[in-house]
């Protein structure tokens, strides 16, 4: 220890105990608190500095023990018994102090000096438990504090007890070691034979020999580590034999014996410490069960639950979005007003960069409002308890495709029926402790209906099924969920075959009000993951797609054909404008800055709301440039100003439609428009043309930009009020397209590979770019097929696309109920067959 | 294993809501045994089936303080005594 006396802290204990909760108390962070067993995954470092230096803190992940079965016990394990933190603080639930001692005796096994914190004592003395903390201190011979972390109580003694537990000289021995009966004998054996090993005196021996009597894995290769191989094998070798004979003599397993001497060690050390007089009344959360899980009410109350989510996070929440459109609208406008001026007919390149990145950033910034409140609600199920009653309620459907109870969260993150994103969901599926589960879950969680799909749907909607639109609605939202069980079916019975699994087996946390802060601050958490997608892949997608779209741009020839157009529309205003009382306006330095003031005005006009509105823009004009304003304000009675209004305006028309066929044409060259249509020959079969292409291959960035990118695709002039539905309707209707193509479309898109964000999320979830890659050509080729498929049994049988979709939709559902209904039979003869860990749980019927 | 003599033993899986069991052993091993002892699932511990999830599975135990939920898989893996 040096002069500043640093140290190190680490928290121990079970799942859900509150060790994170602590984690913040003491350190002031931000781990992440829920009410569900599992949440923390890996070790977080904090610290925090009191008079003496500074104290890191680790927060582990909850054990229920510690072998080295799964992943958390091995991080929490190899933590303790390598870092050996100066201080380990164990919390434990104090509601639950039976079960939570079992890992203590352990923790002090590790020789470890522990300072035990006595959580949830609100909910213990809630209860009526009384604990003699007295009592427990001395019995088990460490520090007790009695914290409530939910409400920040605990803080002040925690740290004080903390450092004297470090000041303290002597090594904190336990006066509560457990004694193994029948075991003793060996273990003492083994310890001593660990003892006098030199390479093994950083261990400590008991623990050690414990372990390797247990035959556990992972302790074993640490001594292989350690030991030349002519010291390990003997130690092993004897520890292997003395299991044996033990488990031989006694008809037991070493590692139940170990658990029943814990659990008689627990019962001694509690008796007298703790009296529980309401002990076996049903306590609230008992009773709020009866009801939400009832077996009749509980369906309906998790439709309910889906039903409110939906109803305020996205419902109200667009609502919402109409107070929050204005501002990046008008951001929008200041923004516009910084870039440099538009050109003639070619605007400066800073200038439609700038537009387009604002333009796809605000698309995206949009939904904002809706996350903040879908986030909340989502912390609010987390943190209340209900989440993990979800997972109990659903673990049967889910698991019978080869998902888990806990893909819930991730599902729902990712928008069931409700609209999400897929980058926090598969974030979610963390803990997930079933590897084949978390891996379909992963793989699946992009199906569902990322809000950003949205857009894209209204648009084809809108266009193609006018009068279908609620049923098409109600397809799309259901469709997914179907789509997404029988993908991870698929996977699970292939690729995903050879995945570890294990069971589902959770303790149900007690109910919790959920706290303001928590939520708020996870809401914000993952709300701000959202935004800096926006901020960083998708701007830098966005730039990309503006380039492909720029390059190489139009040629030369044509561009001079543009300009001597543009020439003679300028001409023919001057001409018109001969005698009028504004012909000093109609001079080569004023036309441009003059139509640009004219469409500016224009624009302004129709986004002001009521005659107020308007009567500040056309203030606004008015002081901007008085000399231009009559020509856009036609004043009565000032004849001249109408007539060169009218010029104006002519003038404008012209220059849209040459500036959009200069558009067009630069597209059609474009290196996208290059990669559009070289794909046609493929995607043809889909109906998809290179425009639609093109859409699709940008909204690989994000969904939105899909919608984006239709919208250059099918220009507009500026003040054309003809919706992107109607242009592209018009134009693909025009070149022969159906409802069966919209159809088509939708399908894809459904199926449609996760966006580039999500797919960076997909790396880091399962640490593999083969899973990365797979997460993007297994949808395409999916999504690709049952659209080509869709679209070419349509045109060959001329069934109409709302048809198909049916057709489509009920396909799905039936072969769903097939699988679920085959899975539920195979799992009744799953009960006669024998069980092991290691089985990979499918059985042939 | 030994195996039961006659007829197979009861199981968490064969009772029905509402009733207790005394846990007899596990016949799960590795991970899964150690995950249901840890949850204090242990030879000789008294459990009370609560109620099974509407779909039938998985199941909810009580046991003293905790509430647990498991699937009927891993029910039909502890045995439980005869007594009543
Ligand atoms: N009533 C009450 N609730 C608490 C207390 N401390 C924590 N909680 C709540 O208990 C739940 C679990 O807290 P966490 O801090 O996430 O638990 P954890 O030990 O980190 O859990 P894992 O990371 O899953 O192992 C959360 O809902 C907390 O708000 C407490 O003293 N009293
Ligand atoms: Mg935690």
């Amino acid at each position: 220890m040096n002069e500043r006396n640093d140290l190190l802290v680490a928290l121990a204990g079970q799942q859900n105990a509150g060790k994170s909760t602590l984690f913040n108390m003491l350190t002031g962070a931000r781990q992440h608190v829920a009410n569900y067993p599992g949440v923390t995954v890996d070790k977080k470092y904090g610290q925090y500095s009191d008079t003496e230096g500074v104290v890191r803190t680790v927060d582990l992940p909850g054990t229920y023990s510690l072998t080295s079965f799964s992943l958390e016990e091995r991080v929490a394990r190899d933590f303790l018994i390598q870092e050996r933190p100066d201080v380990t603080i164990n919390v434990v639930d104090g509601s639950n102090l039976h079960r939570s001692l079992h890992l203590t005796l352990q923790i002090l096994e590790m020789e470890l000096p522990v300072v035990l914190a006595l959580n949830m004592m609100d909910v213990a003395e809630g209860r009526g438990l009384a604990i003699d903390q007295a009592a427990l201190s001395t019995r088990l011979g460490l520090p007790v504090v009695r914290t409530v972390g939910r409400k920040g109580e605990g803080r002040a003694p925690l740290r004080t007890a903390i450092r004297a537990l470090a000041a303290a000289d002597k090594p904190q021995t336990t006066k509560f070691p457990v004694t193994y009966g029948p075991l003793e004998p060996d273990l003492v054996a083994l310890t001593q034979a660990i003892q006098t090993t030199p390479e093994l005196t950083g261990m400590p021996a008991r623990w050690l020999a414990l372990k390797l009597l247990e035959c556990d894995a992972q302790a074993a290769t640490w001594v292989r580590e350690r030991l030349e191989p002519a010291q390990a094998e003997p130690l092993l070798e004897q520890a292997a034999a003395l299991s044996a004979t033990f488990e031989r003599n006694n008809g037991l397993d070493v590692s139940d014996h170990l658990v029943s001497c814990r659990e008689r060690a627990v019962s001694n050390l509690l008796d007298g410490v703790t009296t529980d007089p309401e002990s076996g009344r049903p306590t609230l959360t008992d009773r709020i069960d009866r009801v939400l899980l009832n077996r009749l009410a509980a369906p309906a109350f998790l439709v309910l639950t889906v039903f409110l989510i939906y109803q305020i996070a996205i419902v109200w929440g667009y609502e919402l979005t109409n107070y929050t459109w204005p501002i990046l609208a008008k951001t929008r406008e200041l923004i516009a007003g910084v870039l440099p001026e538009a050109g003639f007919l070619v605007d400066p390149y800073t200038r439609s960069m700038g537009l387009w990145l604002v333009d796809s950033a605000n698309t995206l910034l949009n939904y904002v409002p809706i996350f903040l409140i879908l986030f909340a609600l989502i912390a609010m199920l987390e943190d209340s308890g209900y989440m993990a009653r979800i997972a109990f309620i659903l673990d049967k459907v889910l698991h019978r495709f080869g998902l888990h109870g806990q893909s819930t969260l991730p599902l729902i993150l990712g928008g069931v029926f409700a609209g999400g994103c897929a980058v926090p969901g598969v974030m979610a599926t963390k803990g997930i402790p079933d590897n084949r589960a978390r891996m379909a879950t992963i793989l699946t969680v992009p199906f569902m209906n990322c809000l950003a799909k949205v857009p894209l749907y209204t648009l084809l909607l809108g266009i193609f099924f006018v009068e279908d639109k609620s049923l098409m609605m109600f397809y799309i939202s259901t469709m997914t969920i179907i789509f997404a069980l029988l993908v991870s079916k698929l996977l699970t019975k292939t690729v995903l075959r050879g995945e570890e699994t294990s069971p589902f087996v959770m303790e149900l946390p007690t109910y919790h009000l959920p706290t303001v802060s928590g939520v708020l601050r996870r809401a914000f958490e993952r709300t701000w993951i959202y935004i800096k997608k926006v901020g960083t892949i998708v701007v830098a997608v966005a730039v990309v797609v503006f380039t492909l779209l720029q390059f190489p741009g139009v040629p030369e020839e044509r561009m001079a054909e543009f300009e001597h157009r543009g020439e003679a529309a300028v001409v023919a205003f001057e001409r018109a404008m001969a005698g009028n009382a504004y012909q000093r306006l109609a001079t080569a330095e004023h036309i441009g800055p003059l139509v640009n003031y004219y469409n500016d005005y224009k624009r302004a006009k129709l986004n002001a709301s009521g005659a107020e509105g308007s009567r500040a823009v056309n203030a606004r004009f008015e002081q901007r440039n008085p000399e231009y304003y009559p020509l856009v304000s036609r004043p009565k009675g000032d004849k001249d100003a109408r007539k060169a209004n009218r010029y104006l305006r002519k003038l404008s028309s012209e220059r849209k439609s040459i500036r959009r066929e200069m558009k067009e044409e630069r597209i059609t060259n474009s290196l996208l428009g290059m990669i559009g249509r070289s794909m046609e020959p493929v995607t043809q079969f889909a109906g998809f043309d290179w425009k639609i292409n093109v859409a699709l291959l940008s909204s690989f960035a994000a969904r939105e930009s899909s919608v984006a990118t239709l919208g250059v695709l099918f220009q507009q002039d500026e003040d054309q009020n003809a919706s992107l539905e109607e242009r592209m309707g018009a134009e693909t209707m025009a070149g022969g397209a159906t409802a069966l193509l919209g159809t088509a479309i939708i399908l894809f898109f459904a199926l449609y590979p996760p966006c580039l964000a999500t797919t960076v999320m997909v790396k880091v979830q399962t640490g593999s770019y083969k899973w990365m890659i797979f997460s993007i050509v297994f949808p395409t080729l999916l999504g690709l097929g049952v659209a080509s498929a869709v679209y070419s049994i349509g045109l060959a049988t001329g069934t109409s696309g709302i048809a198909m979709m049916s057709w489509t939709y009920f396909s799905a559902l039936a072969l769903l109920l097939i699988l679920g209904f085959l899975g539920g039979r195979s799992g009744r003869n799953l009960r006669s067959t024998s069980v092991d860990s290691t089985e990979t749980g499918e059985v042939r019927a | 294993m030994p195996k039961s003599p006659e007829r197979p033993a009861l199981t968490l899986n064969d009772i029905r809501p509402g009733r207790r069991a005394r846990i007899r052993r596990h016949l799960a091993r590795g991970a899964v045994r150690q995950r249901l002892m840890d949850l204090g699932l242990m030879p000789n511990v008294e459990v009370i089936l609560v109620r099974s999830a509407p779909l039938g599975d998985p199941i909810e135990l009580k046991l003293e303080a905790t509430s647990l939920t498991l699937r009927r898989r891993e029910a039909s893996t502890i045995e439980i005594f005869d007594d009543e």
